[in-house]
This record gives C-alpha cells, sequence and structure tokens, in this order.
C-alpha cells in the first residue's frame, strides 16, 4: 500500500485531540506474522492513524486476503 | 495428510473410475468419449479416439464384435448403445490426418509369423515402439484371415489403407513363406530378439513348441507366453469364438510382454486392468427414461450419420457424481472428492505461494451427507475438519474464516448468557434443560414458555444450563477451545449433580454424545413428546417437514418431532432429501461465516424444494430458510405460540447483534423471574451508549458483521480516551477501537437523543503506528 491509497479527502480530517489536520506519514502494519511500512492519513502531534472506509473495505481486504492465503 | 493417505482417499472417489463400456472392452476403447462425440456429430475427434487405443480403426472399426454391449449401463434403461455399429459409421467417414511419430529405434528385431490381426497388432505395437519387425506370411496377401471377411464388411480399399500405415513403419514382410518346417521356427528365434505366432490359424504342427492334449500350442493367457522363451503367441479364434476384438487383444498383450521381456522388467506387474475387468463406478439410474436402440433403415448399410448421431445420444455418459448432485459446495468448487483431497493435499504441502483450497476447506458445513450417498463413502466432511484442524496447528487458518462466529460463542460461554441453575426452590434436578445459544437468540419467549412448561411437566425438579457447546470451535478445528469448552459444561454439570440433560438444539445433542459420553441426554422433542402438550393452535395446517443436518444419524429425535407435529393436529409433508439424507441450511460447519454467498445459495435451493411454508427444529436452521424469503417456523413457534405474533412463520430472524441482545436479556430475565436475581445488573458501561441507527445503516453493519454492541465499544472507548477526528466542514467524528482481532471504525454524530451513526467498517490488519527506530 502506497501513498495513492491516500485520497485528498482523508486529509480533511482534524484530530480532536491535537488541533492538528492528518498529515501523510510512514506507518508500520501487521497482519499474519508479515508487517508492512506504508503510508497514511496520520496525525502528527498523537500518531493518530486513520482508515478510510474506502481503503478498509478495497485495497486493504485485498492485502489481508493475499495474507491469509500466503 | 501424507502420500499414502491421500491415494488411499483418492482411490476411495470413483468418480475417475472407467465406465462400463471401458471397463469391459478388452483394450479399453474410451467408449463414453467415442460416443459423446457421435451424439455432437464430431466425426473427426471420434475417429482419434479409436486410434488412441485401437490398432487399424480402419479394420476393427468395421468388423469389432462389441463385447461392451453386454455391459453397457443403458441396457437397465432400454436397449445398449450399439457402439459396434457407431464405430462402423464413424470409420465410414473421411479419417482426420494423423501422424505416426515412432521411438526412436531400439536395434531389436521381432518375428511375426502370420498376418492376422493378432499379428498385425504385435506389429503396430511395436513398431511404433521403435523395434524392427519382420513380418512372415504363409499366403499371398498381407491381412491372413481378414482377407476373407466380405467385402461390402471390410472394403479392400480400407484394409489397405490401414495396411499401408503399418508398412510406412520400420516393418519388413515376407509373403508365400513356408513357415512349417521346424527349422524356421529355430531360425527365427535365433536370428530375432523375440518371436510372435499368430494363431488364427493353425500353424507349425512339426515345430518343436509345447502343446496340449488337443494339439494347440500352450499359451498363458494374457502374458501370451508360450513354453519357449522369448516365443508369444495369440489370436487362436477357439479361445473365445471368432471375436476380432479379442484377436486384436492378444496381439496388443503379447507386445506389452515382449516389450518388457526385452526390457528385462516384471512381465506381470501392474497388468490386472489389461483384460476386461469390472469397474468400480457407479452411475445412478434415476430419472432416466427408458429409450429403445435407434434401428437403421437399411441393416445392410448399417447406420447413416443421422441415425449414429441419434443413437449415441442416448448414452447415459456414465459418472457418478452422487455427492455433487446433491451438494451446492461441492458442485461450487467445480470439480469432485478426488480431485479435493489432491487440492487440500498441495494446499498443505507448499510451503511458499498462494493456500488455494483455503476457501475450499473452509466452505464444506461438516453436513455429511457427502458420505450418506456416496457408493464408497467418502466422508468430504472429516477431510475438511482435519484439515481446518492441521491449519489452526500451524497457525496458517485465516482469522476471517471463524473468527466473528467464535466470538459469538465467546459471548454464549460470558457471564453475561452463561447460566447454570436448578429449578427455583430446588436443591436437586434430575433433568437439566439446555436450550442451546442460537434458539435463545432466535426465539427467547419459546424458550421460557417451554422451560415453564418441562418444570411443569416433568417431576425430579428441570434445571437451566444456558451456554453453548462448543460447536463453533470445533467446526472451526479449534480442538483446544473446544476442550475447554466441554470441560467447562462438565464442571457445571457436575455441580448440578450429574443430571440428564435435555437438547432443544441436535448439534448440541451430537456434540454432547459424541465428545461427552459420560452426559446422559435426550432431545427436547423426546422430553416433550412424553408430556402432555398444549392444545394447538395451528391444528389443521400443512407444512413441509425440514430435518436439521445434524439429526441425520438419530431417527429417533425425528420420529420424536414428527410424533409432536402429529399431536398438534399439523400435517407434515416430507421433502425430498429428508430424514437420513436431509440437507444443510447453510449454517453448519461455519459455512456461513466462511462463505456468505454460497450459505445463502445453499438456504435457497432447500427452499425452492416444495411451496408448503417449512416446518423445522433448530432455531438456526429456521432463521437461515428464514433469511432467504422462506416462511418457516419452528416447531416450538408451533407448540408455544406467541400470542403477539399471528403469523410467527413471517418472522425474519434477527440479526446478529440481536442475536446476542436476546440471550443477555433472555438470561437476565429469566434469573429475574425464577431465581429473584436483579436484571441488568450485568450492563457494561459502553452498552448504556444510546445509538441512532437508521435501517440502511442497520442493514450495512448486518452485512459487514459488525454488532452494535461493538459501535457502542468503539464510541465509548474513543469518548473515553478523545481519540477521534474531526471533519471541520460536516462536523462528523471517526474513531476505531479494536476489541478482538479485528479494527471497527465508526463515523458518527453526537446529538441530544445519542449518537446518529453513519458508517461502519472493520479491517483485519493492525495499525501498529509510527515506524519504531
Amino acid at each position: 500500500m502506497k501513498a495513492e491509497n491516500v485520497r485528498p479527502e482523508d486529509l480533511e480530517w482534524v484530530c480532536r485531540k491535537c488541533s492538528r489536520p492528518l498529515e501523510v506519514g510512514p506507518v508500520v502494519i501487521e497482519y499474519m506474522g508479515s508487517q508492512f511500512t506504508t503510508e497514511l492519513p496520520t496525525c502528527p502531534g498523537c500518531g493518530f492513524v486513520l482508515i478510510s472506509e474506502a481503503l478498509a473495505l478495497g485495497k486493504m481486504a485485498e492485502v489481508e486476503q493475499i495474507l491469509e492465503d500466503k | 495428510m501424507d502420500q499414502p493417505e491421500l491415494r488411499a482417499l483418492e482411490h476411495r472417489c470413483i468418480q475417475e473410475e472407467a465406465p462400463e463400456c471401458t471397463a469391459a472392452c478388452p483394450i479399453h476403447v474410451d467408449g463414453r468419449a467415442f460416443v459423446g462425440h457421435v451424439a455432437r456429430g464430431e466425426w473427426p475427434e471420434a475417429w482419434k479416439v479409436l486410434r488412441k487405443t485401437m490398432p487399424f480403426p480402419g479394420i476393427l472399426g468395421r468388423i469389432c464384435d462389441a463385447p461392451c454391449r453386454q455391459h453397457c449401463k443403458r441396457r437397465e434403461a432400454g436397449d445398449p448403445i450399439q457402439i459396434g455399429d457407431l464405430e462402423r459409421a464413424c470409420v465410414a467417414t473421411p479419417p482426420p490426418a494423423a501422424r505416426i511419430q515412432p521411438l526412436p529405434r531400439k536395434g531389436k528385431t521381432i518375428a511375426v509369423i502370420g498376418s492376422g490381426l493378432s499379428g498385425l497388432t504385435v506389429a503396430w505395437d511395436l513398431a511404433r515402439k521403435g523395434y524392427s519387425i519382420r513380418i512372415f506370411e504363409p499366403g499371398s496377401k498381407l491381412g491372413g484371415l481378414l482377407r476373407r471377411i466380405p467385402g461390402r464388411r471390410l472394403p479392400e480399399a480400407a484394409l489397405g489403407e490401414e495396411l499401408e500405415r503399418l508398412t510406412a513403419l520400420d516393418v519388413a514382410v515376407h509373403l508365400n513363406v513356408d513357415v512349417e518346417p521346424p527349422q524356421f521356427l529355430e531360425q527365427c528365434i535365433s536370428e530375432n530378439d523375440a518371436v510372435f505366432l499368430g494363431l488364427e490359424t493353425p500353424l507349425g504342427r512339426n515345430w518343436n513348441i509345447s502343446r496340449d492334449d488337443a494339439g494347440w500350442i500352450i499359451v498363458d493367457p494374457m502374458l501370451q507366453a508360450t513354453r519357449r522363451t522369448g516365443v508369444y503367441a495369440g489370436g487362436r479364434p477357439s479361445m473365445v469364438g471368432l471375436s476380432p476384438v479379442w484377436q486384436a487383444a492378444e496381439g496388443r498383450w503379447a507386445a506389452t510382454s515382449i516389450d518388457r521381456f526385452l526390457q528385462k522388467v516384471s512381465l506381470t506387474a501392474g497388468r490386472e486392468k489389461d483384460g476386461p475387468y469390472k469397474t468400480r463406478l457407479y452411475t445412478s439410474l434415476e430419472g432416466v427414461d427408458s429409450l429403445p436402440g435407434v434401428a437403421a433403415a437399411d441393416p445392410e448399410s448399417g447406420y447413416s450419420l443421422d441415425e449414429a448421431i441419434a443413437e449415441a445420444r442416448r448414452c447415459l455418459q456414465c459418472e457418478c457424481l452422487e455427492c455433487v448432485k446433491v451438494c451446492a459446495y461441492l458442485e461450487r468448487f467445480g470439480a469432485y472428492p478426488r480431485k479435493y483431497a489432491r487440492e487440500i493435499y498441495n494446499n498443505e504441502s507448499i510451503v511458499m505461494g498462494v493456500h488455494q483450497a483455503n476457501q475450499l476447506i473452509n466452505s464444506c458445513s461438516l453436513c455429511g451427507l457427502c458420505e450418506r450417498v456416496c457408493p464408497e463413502d467418502f466422508a468430504v466432511q472429516d477431510l475438511c475438519l482435519q484439515a481446518r484442524r492441521r491449519m489452526v496447528r500451524r497457525g496458517k487458518m485465516p482469522p476471517s474464516a471463524h473468527e466473528f462466529a467464535l466470538q459469538d460463542m465467546r459471548f454464549s460461554l460470558s457471564e453475561r448468557f452463561r447460566l447454570a441453575r436448578h429449578a427455583p426452590g430446588r436443591t436437586d434436578s434430575a433433568r437439566v434443560f439446555f436450550p442451546g445459544c442460537q434458539l435463545c437468540a432466535s426465539a427467547p419467549g419459546q424458550v421460557r414458555r417451554v422451560y415453564a412448561h418441562l418444570m411443569e411437566s416433568l417431576s425430579g425438579g428441570v434445571g437451566l444450563m444456558l451456554g453453548c457447546c462448543g460447536a463453533p470451535a470445533f467446526w472451526a478445528g479449534r480442538e483446544d477451545e473446544f476442550r475447554q469448552v466441554g470441560e467447562g459444561l462438565l464442571k457445571e454439570w457436575r455441580v448440578l449433580g450429574q443430571p440428564e440433560l435435555i437438547l432443544a438444539c441436535s448439534t448440541c445433542l451430537r456434540m454432547f454424545s459424541e465428545h461427552l459420553p459420560q452426559v446422559p441426554t435426550v432431545s427436547l422433542w423426546e422430553a416433550l413428546d412424553a408430556t402432555n402438550l398444549p392444545p394447538a393452535a395451528a391444528a389443521g395446517t400443512v407444512l413441509a417437514i425440514h430435518d436439521p443436518c445434524t439429526t441425520r444419524p438419530i431417527p429417533a429425535v425425528q420420529e420424536a418431532a414428527r410424533r409432536i407435529v402429529k399431536r398438534l393436529g399439523v400435517s407434515a409433508q416430507e421433502l425430498i432429501l429428508s430424514r437420513d439424507k436431509t440437507e444443510c441450511c447453510g449454517f453448519g460447519g461455519l459455512m456461513q461465516n466462511a462463505n456468505p454467498d454460497l450459505s445463502r445459495e445453499v438456504a435457497a435451493r432447500r427452499a425452492g424444494i416444495s411451496p408448503l411454508d417449512y416446518l423445522t427444529y433448530c432455531a438456526m436452521c429456521r432463521d437461515r430458510l428464514a433469511a432467504v424469503g422462506k416462511r418457516a417456523l419452528h416447531l416450538l413457534e408451533l407448540a408455544f405460540p406467541d400470542a403477539a405474533d399471528p403469523d410467527p412463520a413471517a418472522r425474519k430472524g434477527p440479526g446478529w447483534s440481536e442475536r446476542q441482545e436476546n440471550r443477555a436479556r433472555l438470561r437476565a430475565s429469566l434469573a429475574e423471574e425464577f431465581w429473584g436475581e436483579r436484571a441488568g445488573a450485568m450492563q457494561e458501561e459502553y452498552e448504556r451508549i444510546r445509538l441512532i441507527i437508521a435501517p440502511e445503516v442497520a442493514e450495512l453493519l448486518e452485512k459487514r458483521r459488525i454488532l452494535v454492541q461493538d459501535v457502542q465499544r468503539v464510541i465509548h472507548a474513543a469518548e473515553k480516551s478523545g481519540s477521534v477526528v474531526i471533519h471541520p466542514q460536516t462536523g462528523r467524528l471517526k474513531a476505531s477501537h479494536r476489541p478482538y482481532r479485528a479494527s471497527i471504525w465508526v463515523e458518527y454524530s453526537p446529538s441530544p437523543e445519542g449518537y446518529v451513526i453513519h458508517t461502519a467498517y472493520s479491517h483485519r490488519i493492525e495499525v501498529l503506528g509510527g515506524p519504531r527506530a
């Protein structure tokens, strides 16, 4: 998963705790014992990571399936 | 699974066994494929099938005596297929071009004495294998006795064409040879690597070779060896009368023996199926109408092409597929158990790469109907369950396959639902009612009523146990978790004084009787049948009875259910595939969890058998059928109707969230009503969060298997931690929480009445955060 998975509207969200808009940043994700670093909308203050609905149901579900069958 | 286990499994599935015609044919022509091509008018393809096994189809195809006819399955529903006549029609069409590519020359020569069908077959088979052939024919033309067949049956041109194909190979033909002197045979033996004697006509009276009392050369049947080393023989007409295909077969077996003799390998190994044998293939004739054979308008010239096609269309194209016919799951994956066993074996054997059979393994309902209908008792359910267990042990089970159902099971095993009590006011129980998790989820009102009825009707005290039998863990292949569930149940049962359990769910009944055999059990239906039933409200109606698949091996339960139905004045019609052949509703084996689409198809297929309302005695069957739009009733809805619900058959089953709520609420209300415990004491803090969910959002949650309780947890956690993002334009909030091995996201807006839910979704990948240094 690369930065193209982040859509402009994903960065319209603002972290309520830090009052800072989300920015694209590196994030480590893990599934079935495999770890990857990818670019996702992140709060530069507290590190909150947003997974959008489109990403969760699209690319992420695909990657889950691939890792489950690996 | 290891190789021998795989092979034993593959052997058990008979789908790939030869059809009767092929097995009965001495040279095993693929009659089914041949007739199939003829039926479609594919003459060149039909020719090719003959060529694949038949030496000289242009000859044998015209004179074959077709012993296959007596074995053709069609004879049990009309006349057998006239394969011999179809061969004649086929070889009268122009032969497709075919190139013969003999193997490299071996530098060995074979003498063939006599050029009848057996000798020609030896020459044909061995020449293509790279042997040099020398044919010695006493007559003036190649073909021996074949020359005496009338021309209208075997035209000289047809014979000539085939012989030309033979002589184009490394075959030397010597005609008008005096083969009779004893030294001729001796010379053949010394100058060649092996010798074949064609016995269509008597040969070499003075040769030095062992003969029987009647003067025939002694030949081992099938191996075709004479008593002299390196000398083989065949084609003797008196063995089975004048059978051309048998003569060709003897030539073929002799050729095999000669090849093996010269290669110095076993003459006998692996030749069990050289001649006609009995096939294990099973072909059902159910639904097959009897059809007479097609007669040729002109018997003298045989079938016209159209007549041949009509005759070939009667072919049953024998195959088994008994299990596939009754199972949408087996059908869905496009093959049959033999292939599935191989796919599952391969799935386990790969180290790197894609496990393509995961879905195959996890989609089976484990109902066992395949084993019930299989002529060889192939149990796909055992294959799949064992594969699941091995996947769990190796940590290779995809969490998506079963996690949701397991979470639901864990809820049912938690204090929110679990309960074990003696009847109110008693300190002992002769019996304990165990309604199971899904009945409590689907019809809590009936559970309360039937429990009250049992307490009133049965002596010795009827206690109550709420919980789960652990079937989801069993189906998911989680042996450890299943064992733990069993231990917990045993503990409660002992505390209650080891009473007999009355089980409403046939899955529970199977789990207890097969895995906790020390617990005495009885089905609710047998228990109820021994009581006075309330007066029937639905008397006079006609319903179709659907037996839950887990009752298949327990007819006593099916009979008890029917007796109750009868006592209620309802007439029950039997569905096709009922009782010991009943079908799964699509929930069993967690199919519903691992493959929701297939599960719906299975339920819809079952629902479509009869237009009547269905009556069943499993809560999950009832709800699965209702989910595909079928009007369905649970037997308890019939026996203990809810006065407030005039049409219970129209009721859709509750959604996933509601199922858990129903269980928790039932537990709380029963605890309050019967044991005086204060209700609501066990509510979690997050459950007080009020949600506003529009119907279309509720539907979305249901489809995505996100529980209302999970949505509450997300908001609860977010509001507590403040970890939430806000959309400045819409004011909507978004947060996530990971209550188990899935992260759940909720988009919501606070309002004075509660939180308005806009959407929710989940993913299993875990977000660990920024990269570690």
